[in-house]
């Protein structure tokens, strides 16, 4: 890619029947970039997430991923990206290894590859030892972690996580965000959503979508100015209590 | 007299025991306490509350609910207890008035007798009355779900995760309402993973891996916080991160919304902070005294 910006959207719509649930939205989002995507229930963020993954063809307006056209093109974004979410992510009646091979395989990985990558991930998250283990019976906080690392075991540029650490203990929780910091430090960007206002800001830049648009988007501090607020949640707060819909 | 006792109550699940969710817990919540049961998914809170709300043995242990005993007297307790269990739990395929309807006639009682009770609440869903339950959006389900399990004027409430994955504006809403409920003089236990609402509550119990880690008010636990506390923040957030963690005086450092939080072993650490600061000048880094909360003390009790 000959710029930095990896996602664009421009003007993008998606109606269902007569509710616009994502009303012409328009953003870059930069390599390397943490992009918080936030906004209530019902504001329209899973739609817009979904577009932007080649899962759901938009109404209206253009959009690009990693350089490829969401209409014409989303089968290739779907190889470029990595998707995490809260609800499914790994295969519980697999070992750990083997979630990280299915993984490797299902986007065309080399074996040789595959056996590298795994174990520079075990030993990254220190689970040499539960390699062979159900990923059933690992803690949450373990599951989550080793979640986000194989959403970009193929190394994919950039990844969507959607709420990753809903539920996590607070230790796990930073833990987390760490990895989200090294991977974002080495390049990849990330498009967040959270329900956690503290991770707002950590985020590089944040966007709070309001009844399907886009109210407010800018880096955690000049938010906070622009609503003369002490904290996120105080803007979010703001802005969310304008919403007349909700999911 | 207590709302609640709960004394040594053990529960495993597996052939050979092999989980353990609650692992030797005991307290007391006070009649019309809003008592608070915080922590992560998995650290046994949904176990405790169909334990109380006697849906759910206990391997060993004893408690008592309004004075009955969960074992003998569960008949008693399931006509005095609401309970909204953390997945949503009513028929979706009725509407929300023969939803409640429903509910008010399983406890013998009728939406007029308490409506009282709910009105506040359910003025909200009323518009949509005609609605089926499955159609409505996540606030107005758990604000249903609440009226359902409050409809039979119940003298204790069980809340299990009622604010999980709901927007904060949402959350807030929630919270307004069970200071409402207080005022009528319910007993509310209400679990959840959110830090930040500990301190809506009286009194709240922290838990991890099936353990109480403190039970307090939620002042009486943010002052038990001992060692020093500052926040720090520079141009290099994870250079920053890295770099404290490799100094001696620094008992543990962690991203805290804009800043890092930088404990400290003790008070001889901070001359050695701000020099470290004050080294890292051109990365912008800065320093300022910080007041821990709920979420500082649950990392510094799942460290010790």
């Amino acid at each position: 890619m000959i710029n930095n910006i990896v996602i664009t959207a421009n003007k993008l719509t998606k109606r269902f029947g007569d509710f616009t649930a994502v009303d012409h939205i328009s953003f870059d989002v930069n390599k390397g970039e943490i992009f918080g995507f936030l906004g209530a229930n019902g504001a329209g963020k899973t739609t817009a997430m979904r577009m932007l993954c080649g899962l759901l063809f938009p109404s209206s307006g253009e959009a690009t991923v990693a350089g490829y056209d969401v209409y014409k093109e989303n089968e290739k974004i779907k190889k470029s990206i990595g998707y995490m979410s809260q609800k499914f992510s790994l295969y519980e009646d697999l070992t750990v290894k083997e979630n990280m091979e299915f993984y490797g395989g299902i986007y065309h990985m080399s074996d040789k590859y595959i056996k590298e990558k795994t174990a520079s991930i075990l030993d990254q998250l220190h689970l040499q030892k539960e390699a062979k283990v159900l990923v059933r019976s690992l803690p949450l906080g373990w599951k989550q972690k080793l979640a986000f690392a194989v959403s970009i075991f193929h190394e994919p540029g950039i990844v969507f996580l959607d709420e990753p650490t809903g539920g996590v203990d607070p230790v796990t929780r930073r833990e987390f965000w760490k990895m989200i910091y090294q991977a974002s430090d080495t390049g990849t960007t990330i498009f967040v959503t959270t329900h956690y206002m503290d991770e707002a800001e950590y985020c590089s830049r944040v966007s709070i979508m309001v009844d399907g648009r886009i109210d407010a988007l800018d880096t955690p501090a000049n938010l906070k100015q622009t609503y003369n607020a002490s904290s996120m949640d105080e803007v979010f707060l703001q802005l969310a209590r304008k919403a007349k819909r909700s999911d | 007299m207590n709302s609640i006792e709960v004394n040594n109550i053990i529960k495993t699940y597996g052939k050979k025991k092999e989980v353990t969710a609650l692992n030797d817990i005991s307290f007391n919540v006070e009649q019309g306490e809003l008592f608070g049961i915080i922590g992560p998914d998995g650290a046994g809170k949904t176990s405790l509350f169909r334990i109380l709300t006697t849906l759910l043995l206990a391997d060993s242990g004893k408690a008592s609910v309004d004075g009955f005993d969960i074992v003998k007297d569960y008949k008693a307790i399931r006509k005095r207890v609401g309970y909204m269990p953390g997945r949503f739990s009513l028929y979706q395929d009725l509407s929300v008035e023969e939803n409640l309807n429903f509910f008010a006639t399983i406890f013998n009682t009728s939406i007029e007798e308490n409506y009282g009770l709910i009105k506040d609440i359910y003025v909200q869903i009323e518009p949509f009355k005609k609605r089926k339950a499955g159609k409505l959006s996540g606030g107005m389900k758990q604000k249903l779900a609440l009226c359902c399990a409050l409809i039979h004027r119940p003298s204790i409430l069980f809340l299990d995760e009622p604010t999980t994955g709901v927007d904060a504006v949402s959350r807030k809403e929630f919270w307004e309402m069970l200071k409402g409920l207080r005022k009528e003089g319910i007993t509310i236990l209400v679990s959840t993973p959110y830090m930040d609402e500990a301190g809506l509550c009286d009194r709240v119990a922290l838990v991890q891996n099936g353990k109480f880690l403190s039970i307090n008010t939620p002042g009486g636990i943010v002052n038990s916080f001992s060692k020093p506390l500052v926040a720090v923040k520079s141009t290099r957030m994870l250079h920053l991160l890295n770099e404290l963690e490799k100094q001696d005086f620094v008992d543990n450092v962690y991203p805290f919304g804009e800043y890092h939080h930088v404990v400290m072993k003790d008070r001889s650490g901070e001359p050695l902070l701000q020099q470290f600061i004050k080294d890292r000048g051109n990365e912008k880094a800065v320093l300022q005294e910080a007041k821990p909360d709920i979420e500082d003390c649950f990392i510094a009790l799942m460290k010790s």
